[in-house]
């Protein structure tokens, strides 16, 4: 009997808590928290980087005391394979009780959501309490040149960064054109992952970048009528690269991590990474030797904000909205920048903090092998997605298929 | 069939009871759970193949997704490495292990193989993949081993091992992942065709042990497990994690493109990738077809050998030396390939050219410590109701045959192999699609179902035999003492066959909880298992907690085998003829 009643007491509460989760509000912060108290939040990010879930896990457990919010990670191998679920839920008309509600994502994959209108289609970001902190000389509100318009909420920067075994190469390479030079006296010891793999074609556009003639141009649209003649010095230097590659560039790794176990084991001299102080957590979990030390380009390297955002049929939204905000609070964010944790950088403001929040930072020790803010040099802007796609795709022509 | 049994059939199907009727809906159940999803999955990407996907917008049939497709740069290449590789490594196993059955047939040898390979057939082929890239790459282990003092390498060479362009190291990783499977499907086959009879008939003959074996034997033994043989053809040529490990990037072979199709950012891109998963199909059938074009060149040349009577004693005596090469081969290569891995998961600071670790740490396992807890007892309560369900149905099966005097015809045989022989690509993202349709993806019975798709087969190949070879005299004795059918069946069949039972059932527990691409997609990541989140951190290279998450994939099927092995020795003490042999 008590049974039954504890029953049709779950199926009322289950009848009902739709109704009070509906389309929360932001901006009535107060409601957003009460209708989330209670709710699991399916957090879809990618799995394969064992510190980040750990700090995912640490950030549910707080979520869990502070909010009773549930947030359970779902890992996932690539971002996009969650943009083709939520399109796989549309399409079999899904418009609520969605499966993803909340997915960690930039770029290629927000710029097709976007345009979808697979996100929740509101300003919710912005009107977030914890938004007041956040840097806006960063590039918050534009997620590769495409706006953000409030549909993501920034989490973390990265910027491309390179390491590389000071004992073995003291004075690395700081340019592409000296890049090219050292690795024609040093052939088969540097490699890129494949693109499309994210680093991979990172890297391409850092190239892409030094070497055009007009940089402005990669901020709008690419044109494919032209394209191959503004990118021409990209494929020429390209075709000096190649064949001087590890494997004389035959076979490439498939990620970023795939090349850092190319450089542990000694293959490769020079590796790189979006996480700045990657090298660092890497030489303190000993898959690295100690000698290792990060640099950068002499002008700049791309730098760019990655984001959380909410699908348009997520279930838990408030819950979704509350575990974001916790994920920008100084804490969350101070926590996130401990090497030994993960070392991603901030997206806050610091000096805008209140002094007890920035004694947060303050106290946290970036690793010898990790460069010091002010030595991270410039953070270049990321091209417009339509540049990446056509780079993409003529890498894939040259030199995917020998 | 023997007149005995028919007559008994006959007998008790005039007093059917209730019970026995229900059995006629068990191979309606069982047929329904293993094509509903694949023929279902295959519709679903079979529409967007054609440029069908209303929830972007194209809803008008045409060619364009393969036009794009086969516009696609080295698409040819993709294509004959994937035909070339699943076939050479489908190739090479099967011949290893009639090789090794010709040489090593009912010697102790062949037992000791035979243990040492059943656990290496519950290694998930990722981690196998990943510890064999470890042992030969330039600055793996075997190098490590031999550096600076013999090689003079203080640095790994720049030499093209792993991911060479002709997929070389990829075959050799197939088809040594291959032959565990191939040995224990032969030697289940060979225990019913009396093959000793036939080798003493072919030595008084005059023949050689492989010759004997060749002419007389693997005929037979082929006609048995032939369809494990096609499984091994559809698992090679659209195999995936293995590829990426092993196989060549510049291109890669067609089915690990036509994943990174998928995940595109464009979301156009999803139409080609549907394209490429019915050109797969076709790859795979090709690749059949090839194979079986073969299988008649094989026949007619062994019955031309058989007709002339040379019995080649010379090449007899060659073969006959080195037939436990490559078998020894193989499982050496796959078992050190692991025992890397676990050396990996207590390893500190590991740099070439030292040999060992500098120091062994226990710190990998004790971080995963609390984070494999939930993975683990997933993997469990899904493969554990997989594998009871589908043993029930088995037995249902399998009794219903019994009661009706009647066995699967050959229609009934290639149905269970459905799910086995059509790549897994090809249709699994069409079935999310149904699934997400009615409401039943990431549930625990929607998983459980989708395991249930793979499990039967394997349950099925491997009880059968033992039902069908049990010896029916006991139940005659039965049956004279008046037990009914439903009597006979519980109380004397099976407890009899308590061993094969479990046993079967363990090696169900062992597919499920190796299955990867179905439990990413059905349990949408809610559900993670020790598979997906083994394949998770393949793609990020950590060796160090790639050796937990296998060894804990490996070990788990263990337990299943070993309640197999202690239930009956428990329940059986006091009974010396159900002794282990």
């Amino acid at each position: 009997m008590q049974h039954a009643f504890a029953t049709a007491l779950g199926l009322v509460a289950l009848l009902t808590a739709p109704a009070l989760a509906a389309d929360p509000d932001a901006g009535n912060w107060a409601a957003v928290v009460r209708a989330a108290r209670g709710e699991t939040v399916y957090f879809h990010a990618w799995g394969g980087e064992p510190r980040i879930n750990d700090y995912i896990t640490w950030a549910s457990r707080r979520l869990e005391a502070d909010y009773g919010v549930r947030l359970v990670q779902v890992k996932v191998e690539d971002t996009a394979n969650v943009v083709s679920r939520i399109l796989a839920e549309r399409a079999a008309g899904r418009a609520s009780d969605g499966g993803v509600d909340l997915v960690w994502i930039n770029g290629e994959n927000f710029a097709a959501m976007k345009r979808e209108h697979l996100l929740l289609d509101e300003n919710w970001a912005e009107e977030l309490p914890n938004w007041r902190y956040v840097d806006s000389s960063k590039p918050v509100t534009v997620d590769f040149t495409v706006p953000t318009e409030g549909r993501e909420a920034p989490w973390g920067t990265a910027q491309l960064t390179f390491y590389r075994d000071a004992a073995r190469v003291p004075d690395p390479p700081r340019s592409a054109p000296a890049l090219l030079d050292w690795v024609r006296q040093h052939p088969g010891r540097f490699t890129y992952p494949q693109p499309p793999d994210f680093t991979g074609s990172t890297f391409l556009k850092q190239l892409l970048i030094e070497l055009v003639d007009d940089p402005s141009v990669l901020q709008k649209p690419a044109d494919p009528a032209v394209f191959l003649k503004t990118a021409a010095p990209l494929f020429t230097y390209l075709d000096a690269l190649n064949p001087l590659l590890w494997r004389s560039g035959r076979a490439f790794p498939h990620n970023a991590a795939a090349l850092r176990t190319l450089v542990a084991d000694g293959e490769v001299d020079i590796g790189f990474s979006f996480t700045p102080t990657e090298a660092a957590s890497a030489v303190e979990r000993g898959e690295l030797p100690n000698s290792v030390r990060s640099f950068v380009f002499e002008k700049g390297t791309i730098g760019n904000v990655h984001f959380l955002a909410i699908p348009f049929n997520a279930t838990a939204r408030a819950g979704a909205m509350v575990a974001v905000n916790f994920l920008m609070s100084p804490e969350a964010q101070a926590e996130k920048l401990k090497p030994s944790v993960w070392g991603d950088f901030t997206v806050l403001d610091i000096d805008r903090l209140p002094p007890e929040k920035k004694a947060l930072f303050e106290r946290i020790d970036l690793g010898a092998p990790t460069l010091p803010p002010q030595a991270m040099g410039r953070a270049l802007p990321e091209p417009h997605p339509s540049w990446m796609e056509l780079v993409e795709a003529a890498w894939a022509d040259r030199y995917g298929a020998q | 069939m023997d007149p005995g049994l028919r007559n008994g059939a006959a007998a008790a199907a005039r007093k059917r009871g209730c019970g026995e009727r229900l059995l006629v809906l068990a191979p309606v159940f069982t047929t329904l759970a293993l094509t509903i999803p694949v023929v279902a999955g295959l519709a679903g990407v079979l529409l967007p193949a054609f440029g069908y996907l209303p929830a972007l917008g194209a809803t008008s049939f045409s060619l364009k997704p393969f036009a794009d497709l086969f516009a696609a740069p080295g698409l040819w290449t993709s294509l004959a490495l994937s035909l070339g590789c699943g076939l050479a490594a489908t190739a090479i196993a099967f011949a290893a292990v009639l090789l090794f059955l010709a040489g090593w047939g009912r010697t102790r040898f062949l037992q000791v193989v035979t243990a040492l390979t059943s656990p290496l057939l519950a290694v998930p082929h990722a981690a196998a993949a990943i510890g064999l890239a470890f042992l030969i790459a330039p600055s793996g282990f075997l190098a490590r081993l031999l550096s600076p003092w013999a090689t003079g390498w203080a640095r790994p060479p720049d030499l093209l091992v792993v991911h060479d362009p002709l997929g070389l190291a990829m075959v050799a990783g197939l088809a040594a992942k291959e032959i565990p499977f191939l040995l224990l499907m032969s030697l289940a086959a060979l225990s019913q065709t009396g093959h000793a009879r036939y080798m003493m008939v072919t030595g008084s003959l005059g023949y050689g042990r492989i010759a004997g074996f060749l002419l007389a034997v693997a005929p037979v033994l082929y006609a048995r497990i032939r369809l494990p043989v096609y499984a091994v053809i559809a698992y090679a040529t659209s195999v995936v994690d293995v590829a990426i490990v092993l196989g060549p990037t510049t291109p890669a072979p067609l089915a690990v493109r036509l994943v990174t199709w998928m995940g595109e950012p464009d979301l156009a891109m999803r139409l080609v990738a549907s394209a490429g998963a019915v050109l797969q199909l076709g790859v795979t059938l090709l690749a059949l077809l090839l194979w079986h074009l073969g299988e008649r060149t094989a026949n007619a040349l062994c019955r031309a050998m058989a007709e002339r009577g040379t019995r080649m004693a010379r090449a007899d005596r060659a073969l006959a030396g080195a037939s436990a090469l490559p078998m020894t081969l193989a499982v050496v290569t796959i078992g050190s390939g692991i025992a890397v891995l676990a050396l990996w998961s207590v390893a500190g600071p590991w740099f070439f050219p030292d040999a060992l670790p500098q120091r062994l740490t226990l710190e990998t396992w004790i971080r995963q410590g609390s984070m494999v807890a939930r993975p683990l007892a997933i993997s469990l309560a899904v493969g554990a109701a997989a594998a009871g369900i589908a043993t029930l149905l088995v037995i249902a099966c399998l009794a219903n045959e019994l009661v009706r005097a009647r066995r699967p015809g050959r229609a009934a045989m290639i149905l269970l192999y459905l799910p086995l022989i059509i790549p897994q690509v090809a249709f699994l993202f069409g079935l999310q699609i149904l699934l997400i349709a009615t409401g039943l993806d990431a549930s625990f019975g929607a998983l459980v179902a989708a395991h249930l798709v793979f499990v039967i087969p394997y349950v099925f190949l491997s009880l059968s035999d033992p039902w069908r070879g049990f010896d029916s005299r006991y139940e005659q004795a039965a049956a004279a003492l008046g037990a009914g059918s439903w009597r006979r069946l519980v109380r004397v069949r099976l407890p009899m066959l308590t061993r094969p039972i479990l046993t079967a059932a363990a090696v169900g527990f062992a597919v499920s909880v190796g299955l990867y691409l179905p439990t990413l997609l059905v349990a949408a990541g809610r559900l993670p298992t020790i598979a997906t989140e083994a394949v998770a951190l393949a793609s990020g290279g950590d060796r160090r907690l790639l050796g937990v998450y296998a060894l804990l994939q490996a070990v788990l099927p263990f337990i299943g085998f070993w309640i197999a092995l202690a239930v009956p020795a428990m329940a059986f003490r006091h009974r010396n003829a159900m002794a282990l042999p």
